[in-house]
């Protein structure tokens, strides 16, 4: 078919690894940030680790940890994370036909590692093609490796920098910055007119479910939801 | 500073959980199935979809609402992003571009 599948796919952990290299240099300075506000929030430096080991997602971790702060009951703690964390069951499902074919077992572990970043990473490398599971676990591991670290480091040394430092260096900005350059190719696959037509939707149904909706949440879900359908119907 | 409280560990345990099973359930579920062409052709919309909309949130909205100012320059801060991803195709090249761009607009205003 096209230059697309002429690329080879990676397929080594190493290969998972260096994939992983924007998603770290994002995560570095806001794992270290939320290390910090945990710290305020009354967590320990282990508990710190530990919810970043195991809820790994970074947003609900933020709002995990202030709820805590401000004394919000648990199981309304648990509901919120589940709503801010609804919209990775498209991205695991959107995962499908890349992973369809590796064990149960690896798969279990692979969407452990799923987030808005290494989705990203995932489907602007792999285009709808097989996925080696080795590089997709160098991905996943490396990338979490580098939120649990630096949220430790945050935890640990956290009052001698301040949550500030990554801010005046503009690094809260690597995710979004690694966004555009993952939309690119994701708008340059076959049907050109239909993703510019599904980007531009998602982005103003986005905005303004954000803006209207009571429970702010579900914009990124019903955005989804609307612009792949308009996709399908453009192409 | 060591110490895991039980209460604590077990809230952790049900973020974890409900964080999890979005994340696992479509991959176990539907890589049983033989998935119909018209959802595989839906699937493919997803990716660029769900970009679009992280990335609108990002660049557009400050809160609750949308925000253009000076005080919230994300999107005038990734109009040069914009420009080295389309250019380059550069990933690393245009995350570093536009953290120094953030930096440089925080440093001057």
């Amino acid at each position: 078919m096209g230059a697309e599948d002429s690329r080879a796919l990676p397929a080594t952990m190493l290969d998972g690894l260096r994939a992983a290299a924007p998603v770290m240099l994002g995560y570095i300075p806001i794992g270290f940030a939320f290390g910090v506000l945990a710290r305020s929030a009354g967590l320990s430096v282990a508990e710190t680790g530990l919810m970043s080991l195991l809820v790994y997602a970074g947003s609900s971790q933020f709002i995990g940890a202030n709820l805590l702060a401000t004394g919000v009951a648990a199981p309304s703690i648990i509901v919120t994370t589940f709503l801010v964390n609804l919209r990775h069951l498209l991205m695991s499902t959107a995962l499908v036909p890349s992973l369809r074919q590796n064990a149960a077992w690896q798969n279990a572990l692979l969407a452990y590692g799923i987030t808005d970043e290494t989705f990203a990473v995932n489907t602007a490398v792999l285009q709808g093609r097989p996925a080696s599971p080795r590089f997709v676990a160098g991905l996943h591991i490396s990338s979490q490796a580098s939120w649990v670290v630096a949220s430790v480091a945050g935890a640990l040394a956290g009052h001698l920098v301040g949550d500030q430092a990554a801010w005046h260096f503009g690094l809260d900005f690597a995710l979004p910055a690694m966004f555009v350059g993952l939309l690119m190719p994701n708008l340059h696959g076959e049907n050109r007119k239909a993703r510019y037509g599904a980007a531009l939707a998602a982005a103003a149904v986005a905005v303004i479910a954000t803006v209207t909706f009571p429970d702010p949440n579900w914009s990124i879900i019903v955005a989804t939801l609307a612009a792949a359908t308009l996709g399908v119907l453009l192409a | 500073m060591m110490t895991i409280r039980p209460a604590i560990l077990l809230l952790f345990l049900g973020m974890a959980l409900v964080t999890y099973l979005p994340r696992v359930a479509p991959l176990a579920v539907l890589s049983r199935l033989d998935l119909p062409p018209w959802l595989l052709r839906w699937l493919s919309f997803v990716p660029v979809s769900v970009l679009s909309a992280l990335l609108a949130k990002e660049l557009l909205i400050n809160g609750t609402h949308v925000d253009l100012s000076f005080s919230h320059p994300h999107l005038w801060v990734a109009i040069p992003a914009f420009v080295v991803a389309a250019r380059t195709r550069s990933l690393m090249g245009t995350v570093l571009v536009e953290i120094a761009s953030m930096a440089l607009v925080r440093l001057l205003l």
